[in-house]
């Protein structure tokens, strides 16, 4: 029962470095299957001296690897045998540091995780310590729909990334200018509104930093007409484009059964035709009130994954359409003295305020002993936050379920009997974001 | 204003006005401060921002500078966007080894300045520890602008020779002392002024 | 008193210690936790994948070396490692978390690897960030850390701060 496991290497090795039997285990766990059926898959050479293939590298300095992320392939000729990804070059130590960092600071911190999407990881978080505070259900209804419509304008901005990232990794570079310029554009939205380009700590345990500034509905207006024309131009530019559609049609497949397999969430998952979105199967916030399509694929390969995102886009855009229907006025944060910091008129003139406002800001607010796990849809799957209290201003424990790191591990099966050239546009189509994979 | 019709035969002769005389360490440390090139480290948040200068809205091709190098054999400058992690550090340093002289670096970012909020087990307090660096840029993330002022700083940097003097006596742009790696040919020096 | 029920934890109250396969399940504000034994850990996610929770979500640990007087059903001793795993049943859209007690002198849990191949990254996060190894897991290295590093960083006696630059043969 009892085993040290080695710290062994992590780095594939060669084939004609390992036993038969070690290298169906390896090949068993980078495809994750068993070792009986590794071996059924008969297209190892039976005696591995005589092989004919060769490791290479990818990575972690690689331009089209989306950051630190390097991968071993296995080639023989051009097809890729075995692929491992190497992760931790950007491991950041960040659930360490949560782990000093009060519930009210922890935003800063898990904002920084996947940043290509901080609102949703400042959004599980704050709903995890709601959760653990039990005013989950007393939030402010403005600040609900806020929420909402900043999440979805994060997905928004963060798959026209996808777009730009995707493109310029299949040669299209030009939809890298054109990706960028429609993600400026909402992300003058979010300076405007949190001060920040990114990172922006501004969806917190108990509400919203603050309220929504002056002008922001046609803001978000002129950002809603102006953006089905370029999906449009998007549409001419790639998905009628032949070459486009070569390069990625039945490149990177995954069923079904592998993907829940794996745990993929997101659209990779969708992607392979399976329906699931938390938005609309286990709802948050008020996306149970508001009417979109959950777009999913069928053949589960690189091009309905980047479809997916694509009309992902546009299915925001309907939310937000509907948000701006419906917010309401009201505060845009719980008025609970336990959480919510004075506003700043009563410090002058309170001395109880400014007690209180110094010890939240100071100690921070105590949380409830206890532990809870919310999950919520980011734009690349479920981002799940697990926190563990002892009763103190800061988490006993905060664990982050990326979905990038698990979606990452599809890639050796996705690559698998495919091309090296193609090995972009898969690691492309996952869209992982290293910040988040490492953590 | 003369008109040079054909070079090889009238010669420079020709030429009446439009002659700007100068020393060649000026002109090659203007040279270089026009066209660097940047070698495309991006790591975490910081690369992304570092994308956006490079894209339509920002657009650093204005100060020559568009051409990211995948290769850093290719890249005269290197901008460290990101924390940089200890798994990370020697592959920085590998980077920074592959680059032709002269090289020039850039943290961008406090993580890769100080270490920035992360100050815990995996990350480098400050990517100074391992490459000399000779621009910090603050910002978690910098905005483009402040990159773009980095960016332009070091030029000035550049063409004032200023760099070179302080790597001449210092060895590094940064308070570390960084050994050199034995080159097996002998490196061309230019701008030794 | 204890009551065989389904996961609906409909039948819950206070006083009742609620059993799903012989383990306790509480409610923890409103989600649905089962506190199972390391010897029936396999057995009994066995039983829970063939029940429908056919995905595992997440995999995790929590070192409780510091908070050992955390709440604890009845017939569960505290000890110092906990792994958590949660688990999702897509058809019926419900969630359950699996919280097992790993004591500190035998860090180890059977591998979900068989029953759920995508825990294989999260089992080895676990072990290079905790130390727990994971029995018969096809690839027990580090994932995170430089696979030279000595020590376990989330563990709670493993210190937070800044250490100098760990090199591994680079160019002096």
């Amino acid at each position: 029962m009892t085993m040290i496991a080695n710290e062994g290497a992590q780095e594939m090795r060669p084939r004609s470095e390992l036993s038969a039997r070690e290298l169906f285990r390896e090949v068993g766990a980078v495809l994750r299957m068993s070792e009986a059926e590794a071996s059924a898959l008969g297209d190892l050479p039976e005696d591995p001296e005589d092989d004919q293939t060769m490791v290479i590298n990818m990575g972690p300095q690689h331009p089209s690897t989306h950051g630190v992320l390097r991968l071993m392939l296995e080639l023989q000729g051009e097809t890729v045998l075995r692929c491992k990804p190497i992760i931790g070059y950007l491991h950041t130590g960040m659930e360490k540091t949560a782990e000093q960092l009060t519930f009210m600071q922890g935003g800063t911190n898990v904002t920084r995780m996947d940043y290509l999407s901080p609102l949703n990881n400042e959004l599980v978080f704050s709903l995890a310590t709601e959760k653990l505070l039990g005013i989950d259900g007393d939030i402010p209804e403005r600040a609900v729909w806020m929420r909402m419509l900043l999440s979805e304008l994060n997905r928004m901005s963060s798959h026209l990334l996808f777009m730009a990232t995707n493109g310029m990794d299949l040669g299209a570079v030009s939809m890298m200018i054109y990706g960028w310029r429609e993600r400026e554009e909402v992300l003058r939205f979010f300076q405007k509104v949190t001060g920040l380009r990114m990172n922006h700590n501004f969806i917190r345990p108990g509400g919203l930093a603050a309220d929504l500034p002056a002008g922001w509905r046609d803001d978000v207006l002129r950002l809603l007409d102006m953006l089905p024309d370029r999906l449009e131009e998007y549409d001419v530019l790639m998905t009628g484009q032949p070459i486009w559609r070569e390069r990625l049609q039945g490149v990177g497949v995954i069923t079904p059964t592998e993907a829940l397999a794996l745990g993929a969430t997101g659209p990779i998952l969708r992607s392979t035709g399976v329906e699931w979105d938390l938005r609309r199967d286990m709802p948050y916030l008020h996306y149970d009130e508001v009417e979109f399509d959950v777009v999913v694929g069928t053949y589960g390969d690189a091009f309905d994954r980047y479809a997916i995102r694509l009309n992902e886009i546009r299915e925001s855009m309907r939310i937000v359409r509907q948000i701006l229907d419906r917010m309401p006025s009201g505060d845009y944060r719980i008025q609970d003295k336990k959480v919510t910091p004075p506003p700043r008129a009563r410090i002058d003139e309170s001395m109880e305020a400014l007690i209180h406002h110094f010890k939240i800001f100071t100690e921070g607010f105590r949380v409830p002993e206890g532990e809870v796990y919310v999950g919520i849809e980011s734009p690349r799957g479920e981002i799940g936050c697990y926190i563990a209290s002892d009763g103190s201003p800061t988490p006993y424990r905060m664990h982050m379920r990326a979905p990038s790191f698990v979606n990452i591990q599809c890639l050796p099966h996705m690559m698998r009997g495919g091309l090296v050239a193609d090995a972009v546009a898969v690691i492309s189509s996952v869209d992982p974001v290293l910040g988040e994979v490492d953590r | 204003m003369g008109v040079v019709g054909d070079v090889l035969s009238d010669g420079l002769g020709g030429l009446s006005h439009n002659v700007i005389t100068g020393r060649i360490e000026d002109l090659v440390k203007w040279a270089r401060s026009r066209s660097s090139w940047p070698a495309s480290f991006g790591l975490a948040c910081c690369a992304i921002e570092m994308m956006a200068t490079g894209a339509a809205h920002y657009d650093i091709s204005r100060f020559g500078m568009e051409v990211f190098r995948a290769s850093p054999r290719q890249a005269d400058i290197m901008i460290v966007a990101g924390r940089v992690s200890q798994k990370m550090a020697p592959v920085l340093r590998q980077v920074y080894d592959q680059m032709m002289e002269p090289k020039w670096v850039i943290s961008m970012g406090v993580c890769a300045s100080s270490g920035g909020m992360f100050n815990n087990y995996a990350i480098v307090q400050g990517v100074d520890q391992i490459v000399p660096v000779d621009v910090y840029a603050p910002g978690c993330p910098p905005t483009p602008e402040t990159l773009i002022h980095a960016i332009e700083t070091l030029h000035g940097l550049i063409e004032s020779g200023e760099i070179m003097r302080r790597r001449e006596v210092t060895g590094a742009g940064a308070d570390v002392h960084v050994e050199e790696i034995p080159a097996t040919s002998v490196p061309v020096l230019l701008g030794s002024s | 008193m204890s009551a065989e029920v389904t996961t609906d934890g409909t039948e819950m109250s206070e006083d009742e210690v609620t059993l799903l396969h012989g383990c306790p399940l509480v409610d923890s504000r409103g989600q649905q936790v089962l506190f199972v034994s390391r010897d029936r850990y396999l057995e009994v996610l066995r039983l829970l994948t063939d029940e429908g929770f056919a995905m595992c979500v997440d995999l995790t640990a929590v070192d409780y070396s510091r908070f050992m007087t955390r709440e604890l059903p009845d017939g569960v001793t505290a000890e110092r490692f906990e792994v958590v795993v949660n688990l999702l049943d897509i058809s019926a859209r419900r969630r359950l978390r699996i919280r097992v007690q790993v004591p500190e002198n035998d860090p180890s849990v059977p591998s979900l690897f068989d029953l759920h191949p995508g825990t294989e990254a999260m089992e080895r996060e676990v072990f290079d960030m905790f130390g727990i190894a994971f029995s018969d897991h096809p690839d027990p290295s580090r994932i995170l850390m430089p696979e030279d590093w000595i020590g376990h960083p989330l563990r709670k006696d493993y210190e937070t701060g800044s250490i100098p630059v760990q090199f591994k043969g680079a160019p002096s």
